[in-house]
């Protein structure tokens, strides 16, 4: 094996993978399970989520996190976003959404529509 | 119209049958007896944790009212459909208040609703330009509250509050099945498609 594979391997076994995801796919699934708490552009149940890569979890204008997302310091990024999204609990104990979504290609082709967005008219 | 009949026709027979079986609707009582006689005494996994899922769900319910709301005077609606609205609507209230009295008897605050006029800017109501586009908006957001509390059953500490979830789940799906067929939408393909 050589040094790269096996690299590559060892990431994969220590992070988990993130698929490639279908973003069309994405804007199915956002609008058959996100849609009832978020939108893009307007701040709901849940906050709004063009723009959410690159932002600080609980930062978005005008919305009233939860204690645990008022003191995040993380930054959303494909990895992270796979991890708050398959058991948000466990990223940051005490949040609120406590919605999942248990399959990885879900995952993969929601955060594929959320990149898609946040490119277009970012905010 | 032809989406007034057809909500008319599917609907009308339904809702007096509906109306008509006591102890059909999830009622705050229904819910008091489930969690604040048989559960709350159980209720001491993670009853913040339990109290903040029913305060999402409780946002839900502040939001889906408004929207019935906005679509009622909008003007848009006819008759027929109107009175669904109405009766919709009325459930949401029920969801409401059984929520909120379930937060309470957990020691919780239930958040209280924004305006309508925020609901109304949130949603994009000033886009709604006929009765469809009415219609579509109350099937989207039932299909998204059906999926939201399937979704949040497994977080549930008491296993008494994700049967009321649940319950909710019916409620909201059996609000999108007579949207969804009123807007002419074919049928799911596939089974378990909702939750998933």
């Amino acid at each position: 094996m050589s040094v790269l594979k096996f690299l590559t391997v060892f990431a994969v076994l220590v992070t988990g993978p993130v698929l490639a995801g279908d973003g069309v796919h994405g804007q199915l699934l956002y609008e058959q399970r996100c849609l009832a708490c978020h939108s893009l552009d307007a701040n709901r149940v849940g906050p709004m989520h063009r723009g959410v890569f690159g932002r600080r979890a609980g930062s978005v204008s005008g919305y009233t996190y939860s204690l645990a997302l008022q003191h995040a310091t993380i930054v959303w990024d494909v990895k992270n976003l796979d991890s708050w999204l398959a058991n948000p609990e466990q990223v940051l104990p005490g949040q609120r959404m406590n919605y999942s979504v248990p399959d990885a290609a879900d995952r993969a082709d929601l955060i594929a529509y959320l990149q898609r967005e946040s490119a277009v008219n970012a905010r | 119209m032809l989406i007034e009949t057809k909500m008319q026709t599917l609907v009308q027979p339904n809702r007096r049958n509906f109306l008509g079986r006591s102890g059909f609707v999830l009622s705050a009582a229904a819910v008091g007896v489930l969690a604040g006689n048989s559960s709350l005494a159980r209720a001491k996994v993670n009853p913040q944790g339990d109290t903040a899922i029913l305060n999402v769900a409780l946002g839900l319910e502040h939001e889906a009212i408004a929207a019935y709301q906005v679509g009622a005077e909008s003007g848009l609606l006819d008759k027929g459909v109107l009175d669904v609205a109405v009766l919709f609507q009325s459930h949401h209230k029920s969801h409401r208040d059984a929520l909120i009295a379930t937060i309470e008897k957990l020691g919780g605050k239930p958040i209280a609703p924004h305006s309508n006029g925020d609901y109304a800017k949130a949603l994009g109501a000033d886009g709604l330009k006929s009765q469809a586009d009415v219609l579509g908006l109350a099937a989207k957001l039932e299909l998204g509250a059906a999926n939201a509390y399937l979704g949040v059953i497994p977080s549930f500490g008491d296993k008494n509050l994700a049967q009321v979830a649940a319950r909710l789940a019916a409620d909201e799906t059996m609000h999108w099945s007579i949207l969804a067929h009123a807007m002419g939408k074919p049928l799911p393909a596939a089974a378990l498609s909702f939750g998933a």
